[in-house]
């Protein structure tokens, strides 16, 4: 037992958790805390939006496996956190948010908050229905248990971010702070190994598959599953088909990867997954961009899922082999089985099949064609990019070209909102990922609607020394909605239209980082080489047609087998 | 699979935004609650909470595992009607105009096994506890009377015999 202030508690017990680097902007109800950094080994970044500190804590969680930290002051700094906490809630990312709160008591009265005092917001509140959990502190004395049991729901079971809320007072209240004291959380104890009956039951039909199919999802990256997953296809030949989430969780150079499914899947994938007669499905939510009409969804196959949700278990779709458990656990149980009975499989007509239509479906770029097309600027990037390079995306267009046309080869390489489907997040994801992944380049596809939402924080990557590749498809319109708008409005454009502002070059220069523009392949190719030597952030500006549209795609109200439009 | 009323039990934290975070649940993923009591339990530190909700099986099993997933929800259990006691009190101010009307309600109070709990020269209230329908019924009786302000608790249960919810240290 050492006595200190809770400021002082916080950083300690943060560093307790090992944790290195923190995403914040500081505000009057944390000055306390910052004011204790200078005494700590912990490094904090300066972020210019508290958007883009929540963001950054993501991408440093995803691509580092660790938890990512974001703090803010109160009211409108935590309230700013919003948007980046709801991502990590529905891609399952663990960060730890902590924010300043208004005084529970101050000289003047007895209970500031409740009161509607200055830079007062109900962040706890707010926060409950996107947060894994979240405190509000009572007392100084609970911080270094508090900070314990945030870690421990934030990284285990099915991760997601956790907020604590520090009023200011505590912050300077000096109390006896306990370090080593066990942690007990009555009502959560995660699951994870898997029951054997259940297991007994999806080896059965996986090996009685004519037509198996593996649909891995972001739960295998999270749970650091893939060799097990590999060797679960390998074992079975049976062809890996991921979630948009699950992008990374097998190499997309294997010859077993199909790609992902959904609205704008690989048509190999998807038409795979509505033939297979068994299909594993591993740490996926069978989200409704995924899935197409629900009741067309492989509809001819028996379905095992794996999930260490039990919630997501039966919520979207009915399955035949509900196995509740750590995706890395349950694979072993089955590999493990499965390695005894199908030892010297032969390939099967299956096999042939998924070939068969990989080479059907999957073409390479039109060479012939005009070389600014999204799909051969993102095969040339995978050329020059090294295989552990780390890819950001932005929404929209731009990120469901890099899901078709970008192959990802190693897991925690592809960092891209997936639930939430938030514009602005990839770019300080990226700058996240390069803080956890320094010796890796980072690059952000992005597009220029996207861009712009958090652009600010190019002044965060140059002061701090974070340099990323920011890749501009620059079409001047928000790319997806005018695509809806083609195809569902009669091209009835209404408020997409972005225009020529800014210069992105001279946006990237006034920040202090290099901007390059590329107005053919061979520019774009001259351009990465010389960002990926640069030591300062590069934004590549790559004007594309303004009415180029992602397909092929899953029209809404049908079925992932109807997609139309060529790969 | 048809909608009928189910009853949900669960222990939880004693503590302050568990009501909020279990409420708010129900409220984002569409679920509606029907009534919802909330006691201290036999542990210090957990409340228990009863819940009365419409919805088919599925919907149930989705509930409970949401609710499961909640942290300050410690144990949560589907209780089938069959094998459970349940009880709700209600607190009803009856209109008595005359000396008769105080009479014929005083008889069927006691019908019901209720009891008068405070009596004014133009009310009387009555304390009654039973299953939900005998309440309704009851109340629907009271109705010729006419009702001035009617207080019902909502549901709790218990499960019959050996069988509970409870929270092992």
């Amino acid at each position: 037992m050492t006595e200190m202030s809770g400021a002082k508690a916080i950083i300690k017990a943060l560093e307790k958790q090992k944790v290195d680097v923190i995403f914040g902007i500081l505000g009057g109800a944390v000055l306390s805390i910052y004011d204790h950094f200078r005494n700590s080994e912990i490094r904090h970044i300066l972020c210019r939006h508290e958007q883009g500190a929540a963001h950054a804590a993501e991408g440093y969680a995803r691509a580092s496996g660790k938890p990512g930290v974001c703090m803010a002051t109160s009211g409108p700094g935590a309230t700013n956190l919003v948007t980046g906490i709801a991502n990590a809630y529905m891609d399952s990312v663990p960060i730890i948010a902590i924010t300043g709160q208004v005084p529970t008591t101050s000289k003047n009265t007895t209970y500031m908050i409740g009161r509607d005092s200055f830079q007062e917001a109900d962040i706890v509140g707010i926060t409950t229905p996107i947060t894994k959990y979240n405190y509000q502190l009572k007392s100084a004395a609970e911080i270094p248990g508090t900070v314990k049991k945030a870690f421990h729901i934030a990284t285990t079971g099915r991760p997601g971010p956790v907020l604590i809320d520090v009023p200011k007072n505590l912050q300077t209240e000096v109390a006896e702070m306990n370090f080593s004291n066990k942690i007990r959380i009555k009502g959560y104890k995660p699951k994870t190994n898997p029951h054997p009956l259940q297991i007994d039951r999806a080896v059965k039909l996986l090996i009685t598959a004519e037509k198996p199919i593996i649909l891995s999802g972001g739960g295998v990256i999270i749970s650091n599953a893939s060799h097990e997953l590999l060797k679960t296809a390998e074992t079975l030949i049976a062809p890996v088909a991921t979630s948009f989430m699950g992008k990374g969780s097998v190499p997309e150079n294997h010859p077993l990867s199909v790609g992902s499914i959904g609205m704008h899947g690989n048509p190999a994938a998807n038409k795979l997954l509505c033939e297979a007669d068994v299909v594993l499905a591993v740490g996926t939510r069978f989200s409704d961009r995924s899935t197409g009409t629900i009741d067309t969804f492989c509809s001819k196959a028996q379905k095992i899922h794996i999930d260490i949700d039990a919630a997501e278990i039966g919520k979207n779709i009915e399955v035949n082999v509900p196995i509740v458990a750590d995706a890395k656990k349950a694979l072993r149980e089955i590999n493990h089985r499965l390695i005894i009975q199908l030892k010297n499989r032969k390939e099967s007509s299956w096999a042939n099949r998924v070939k068969e239509t990989k080479q059907q479906l999957n073409k390479p770029p039109n060479k012939s064609e005009s070389n600014l097309k999204p799909k051969a600027i993102l095969h040339e990037l995978r050329k020059i990019l090294p295989n552990d390079a780390i890819v950001a995306t932005e929404v929209g267009q731009n990120q469901m070209w890099s899901a078709l046309y970008f192959n990802i080869l190693k897991p925690r390489t592809f960092i891209s909102s997936g639930g939430l489907g938030t514009m602005g997040f990839g770019f300080p994801a990226s700058i996240g990922a390069k803080v956890a992944c320094p010796n890796r380049p980072v690059v952000d596809i992005a597009g220029d609607g996207s861009f712009r939402m958090t652009e600010q924080e190019l002044a965060t990557s140059v002061t701090e020394d974070i340099p990323v590749i920011v890749i501009v498809l620059n079409n001047s319109v928000l790319g997806m909605v005018a695509q809806w708008q083609r195809f569902f409005f009669k091209g009835r454009y209404a408020a997409v239209k972005l225009g020529s502002s800014p210069d992105f070059v001279k946006l990237a220069e006034a920040y202090g980082a290099q901007g390059l523009r590329a107005t053919s392949l061979k520019e774009f190719k001259k351009a990465v080489k010389q960002a990926l030597k640069s030591d300062v952030t590069t934004v590549i500006d790559i004007p594309i047609s303004e009415e180029e549209n992602v397909v092929p795609m899953v029209l809404p109200g049908c079925g992932i087998g109807e997609q139309v439009g060529d790969y | 699979m048809q909608n009928s009323t189910k009853v949900i039990a669960a222990i939880v934290e004693n503590k302050p935004g568990v009501l909020h975070s279990i409420a708010n649940m129900f409220r984002r993923r569409g679920y509606n609650i029907e009534s919802i009591t909330v006691g201290h339990t036999e542990k210090k530190g957990l409340a228990r909470m009863t819940i009365t909700l419409n919805g088919d099986n599925k919907t149930i099993e989705q509930v409970v595992k949401q609710m499961n997933k909640l942290i300050d929800v410690v144990k949560v259990s589907y209780l089938e009607k069959e094998n459970i006691v349940t009880r709700e009190l209600a607190l009803v101010k009856i209109k008595v105009i005359d000396a008769k009307t105080r009479s014929d309600a005083i008889n069927c109070v006691e019908v019901f096994r209720g009891r008068v709990v405070d009596v004014s020269p133009e009310t009387l209230t009555v304390e009654i506890t039973g299953t939900s329908d005998k309440i309704d019924a009851f109340v629907n009786l009271m109705r010729t009377y006419g009702i001035m302000e009617l207080a019902r608790t909502g549901l709790t249960a218990l499960s019959r015999g050996v069988k509970s919810i409870r929270i092992i240290d």
